[in-house]
C-alpha cells in the first residue's frame, strides 16, 4: 500500500497531470479515487476512445454524457478492465491497473452496473447480493461442504449484511423473490446493491435511470446522493436523462466520437457551444 | 425452531428418497424377493447415480459440457483396483471395508488429478472447448489403459508400458484389463457413497463457492465484475466432479472380477449425460431418479427380448417429450418448491428510455 502510494507520488512529480479533475479543489492532498490518463483503445485501427483524461476525487459524483455511440460504455469497460487499453493508464486509489483483469480491478475498489441488466436471474434477490459479498465475507470450499461452525457464522453474517444493503432501496422484503421476476426498475436497483456489496470506493453506473418513470428517477437521484453520503464513495454515471445528470452531478464530462469535448459543472456544460453542437448540430450561418 | 428454507426442504426430500429406496432394497434383499439379475444391478445403479449427480455438477451447476466423464470413471476404477490389490499384498489389509474406502479415496485422488491436468488449460477458454477436450481425454485414457501392465510383488508395484513381462502377480494386463480383482464392493458402501456425493454436491451448491459457480454460469461478465475468480471456481466444480466420478469408478471396478477399459467407452459418457439431461439439467434429484430408472429399464425390458432397445429408445423419447411439455412442467412446478411469490406487474421495460 505505502509503496504504491509512494510510486504514485513519484509519478506525479515526473509527469505532471495533463488535465485537472472536474472539481480540482476537492481532496487535493489525497490520491484521487480514479485517475485516467491518455486512456485510449483501438479496435483494429478504429479509435473507439482516444486521449481520455479524467480525475475523480473522493465522494465526487461525476457524469459522463454524450450522443449515442460516443464511447461512454467503452470507457466503463476500459476503467473496469473488461477491455485492456491500448494507450494510457488507469489508476484506482493510486494503484496502477496495468495488466490487471476485471477481478483485480474490482478488488482495488471499482464496481459497476450494466446498461443491459446482468443479474443472476434464476437466483433470489438475496443470493444476488450475497454473490456481491463474495470477497467481503469469506469461507473456504471445505468449510462449506462440511458445514463447519464457520459456515453457519459467515452465512449468518452474509444474510444480515445482504438485508442491510437491500434496505437502502427498501428491498429487504423482496429478499426471497427470484431476481429475474422483479420489475425493471427494481432490477436496476438490485444491480446497484450488488455492486455496492463489493465495498467499492468508486461506483460506475451505466444508465441507472433507463426505463424508469419520472417518479422513479426522482427517487433514484435521492438514493444516489444517499449512497454517496452513507458509503463515502465516488460515483461516475452514464445517463441520457439530463434532469438526473444536471441535478446531481457535481462535474460532467462530455464525450463525442471517443474524445472529451468538454468538462465542467452543469451550468458550464449547458452553455458550452461545442456540447450544443454535438447534441443538436451546427447552427446554420446567416 | 426457525422455519426451514425451501432449499433445505428440497434437500431433505432428496436424502429421504435415497434412504427410503435403500431401506426397501435391503428389506427385499433379506426377504429374498429380488431377482438375481436385479441384485447384480444394485451396485451399478448406485455407481450411475453418483456419476449422474457428479456430472450434473459440471453440466448443470457450472454450465460446462463435459463428454469424458467415463474417462474419470476409468481412471478411478483402475487406480482403485491397483490400490486395493497393493494394499492387500503390501500391508495384508484383510478388512475389506477399510480397503474399499481407501481404494475409493485413492481412485478419487487420481481422477481429481486428471481433472486438474485437463482443467488448467481448458477452463481458461470459453465455449465448446471443454466438450472437445474431455471427449478426447476419454478416448486417450482408454487407449493408454489398454497398453498399461501393472503387477504387484510384495510391497513393490511394477508398472510397464506395452511390455507384459513383469514380475509378480499381474493386476492390470493390458488389453485384457484388470484380472483377478477381489470383489469387495458392497451395496451398503455404494449407498454410503451416494450419501457422500449428495452431501458434497448439495452442500457445495448452497455455499459461497457454489453461488460463485452458478454466478459464472449465469453471467460470466457480471461475476467477474463483482470479483469472482472465474478459473478458480470453474476448476473447483470440474475437479470435484472428477473426484466423485473417480470414487464411483473405484466402486464399479471392485464390483467385478475382470474389468476392461472398453467398459468406459464414449457410450458410457453419453449414457451418463442422458441421465443428467433427462433428469433435468441442474436438478440433482432428477439425476438420481433418471439414473436409477434407466439403469434398471433394460433389465425390466428383457421380456421383450429383441425389441428391448427399441422400447428403451421409445421410453427415452417419451420422457423427453414429457419433461419438455409446458403442461406437465407447470404441473411439476405447482407440486414442488419452485413456486415463487408473485409480484404486482409494475411498469415493464422500455418506457421512459429516450
Amino acid at each position: 500500500m505505502t509503496q504504491s502510494v509512494k510510486r504514485y507520488n513519484q509519478n506525479i512529480r515526473m509527469v505532471p497531470a495533463p488535465s485537472h479533475g472536474i472539481i480540482p479543489e476537492r481532496d487535493l492532498n489525497a490520491a484521487p479515487v480514479l485517475e485516467a490518463r491518455h486512456l485510449g483503445i483501438e479496435f483494429g485501427g478504429l479509435k473507439a476512445v482516444e486521449d481520455f483524461n479524467l480525475i475523480i476525487g473522493k465522494t465526487e459524483i461525476a457524469g459522463l454524457i454524450g450522443p449515442n455511440g460516443a464511447g461512454k460504455t467503452t470507457v466503463f469497460n476500459l476503467l473496469t478492465k473488461v477491455y485492456q487499453p491500448t494507450m494510457g493508464t488507469v489508476m484506482i486509489n493510486g494503484h496502477d491497473t496495468a495488466g490487471m483483469n476485471t477481478v483485480q480491478a474490482n478488488k482495488l475498489g471499482i464496481a459497476r452496473t450494466f446498461q443491459n441488466i446482468r443479474l443472476f436471474g434464476n437466483m433470489s434477490v438475496e443470493e444476488n447480493v450475497r454473490i456481491g459479498l463474495h470477497n467481503q465475507i469469506k469461507y473456504g470450499m471445505f468449510t462449506g461442504i462440511l458445514r463447519l461452525p464457520n459456515y453457519w457464522k459467515e452465512e449468518k453474517r452474509q444474510h444480515e449484511r445482504a438485508l442491510e444493503l437491500l434496505s437502502i432501496f427498501d428491498m429487504q422484503d423482496m429478499a426471497s423473490v427470484q431476481a429475474g421476476s422483479l420489475p425493471y426498475g427494481a432490477q436496476r436497483r438490485l444491480e446497484i446493491v450488488r455492486a455496492l456489496a463489493t465495498n467499492p470506493s468508486l461506483l460506475l453506473l451505466d444508465e441507472p435511470a433507463a426505463g424508469m418513470n419520472p417518479h422513479e428517477t426522482e427517487e433514484l437521484m435521492a438514493n444516489i446522493m444517499k449512497i454517496r453520503d452513507q458509503f463515502q464513495i465516488a460515483i461516475l454515471l452514464i445517463e441520457h436523462d439530463m434532469n438526473l445528470v444536471m441535478g446531481i452531478c457535481e462535474g460532467i464530462c462530455v464525450l463525442n466520437y471517443g474524445r472529451i469535448i468538454a468538462k465542467g459543472t452543469a451550468d458550464e456544460i449547458q452553455s458550452n457551444p461545442t456540447v450544443i453542437e454535438a447534441y443538436l448540430g451546427k447552427k446554420k450561418e446567416g | 425452531m426457525k422455519k426451514l428454507s425451501k432449499s433445505t426442504v428440497s434437500n431433505i426430500i432428496t436424502y429421504g428418497i435415497v434412504i427410503i429406496a435403500f431401506i426397501i432394497c435391503q428389506a427385499m434383499l433379506s426377504a429374498g424377493a429380488m431377482t438375481r439379475s436385479l441384485r447384480g444391478q444394485l451396485i451399478p445403479i448406485c455407481v450411475y447415480i453418483v456419476m449422474a449427480v457428479s456430472l450434473n455438477l459440471t453440466v448443470g451447476v457450472s454450465g460446462e459440457l463435459s463428454l469424458g466423464h467415463a474417462g474419470f470413471m476409468s481412471v478411478g476404477a483402475f487406480s482403485g483396483i491397483v490400490a486395493s490389490a497393493w494394499l492387500a499384498s503390501a500391508f495384508h489389509l484383510e478388512n475389506t471395508v477399510v480397503r474399499l474406502i481407501l481404494s475409493m479415496i485413492i481412485g478419487g485422488i487420481f481422477a481429481g488429478f486428471a481433472g486438474v491436468i485437463i482443467g488448467i488449460p481448458v477452463l481458461r477458454l470459453q465455449g465448446d472447448y471443454l466438450a472437445i477436450v474431455t471427449l478426447a481425454f476419454g478416448e486417450i485414457i482408454r487407449n493408454v489403459l489398454n497398453c498399461l501392465y501393472i503387477s504387484v510383488d510384495g510391497r513393490a508395484l511394477h508398472i510397464a508400458f506395452s511390455n507384459p513381462n513383469i514380475p509378480g502377480t499381474v493386476i492390470l494386463n493390458g488389453p485384457a484389463g484388470a484380472v483377478g480383482v477381489s470383489k469387495i464392493a458392497t451395496f451398503p458402501m455404494a449407498f454410503a457413497l451416494i450419501l457422500f456425493t449428495l452431501m458434497v454436491v448439495l452442500n457445495l451448491i448452497h455455499s459461497r463457492s457454489g453461488r460463485a459457480i452458478m454466478a459464472i454460469r449465469d453471467s460470466r461478465i457480471a461475476a467477474e465484475s463483482v470479483g469472482i475468480n472465474i478459473t478458480k471456481y470453474k476448476m473447483m466444480a470440474f475437479v470435484t466432479s472428477a473426484v466423485l466420478a473417480g470414487m464411483a469408478g473405484s466402486l464399479y471396478g471392485l464390483n467385478y472380477s475382470t474389468v476392461t477399459a472398453s467398459k468406459f467407452k464414449f457410450d458410457t459418457s453419453i449414457l451418463v449425460l442422458v441421465f443428467v439431461v433427462l433428469g433435468g439439467i441442474g436438478n440433482i434429484r432428477g439425476s438420481i431418479i433418471a439414473a436409477a430408472l434407466l439403469t434398471v429399464l433394460p433389465e425390466l425390458l428383457r421380456a421383450f427380448s429383441d425389441y428391448r432397445m427399441l422400447i428403451y429408445a421409445i421410453v427415452l423419447i417419451l420422457v423427453m417429450l414429457a419433461t419438455n411439455s409446458p403442461v406437465i412442467r407447470s404441473m411439476f412446478d405447482r407440486m414442488t418448491y419452485r413456486r415463487r411469490p408473485g409480484l404486482p406487474e409494475e411498469k415493464q421495460k422500455g418506457g421512459a428510455a429516450e
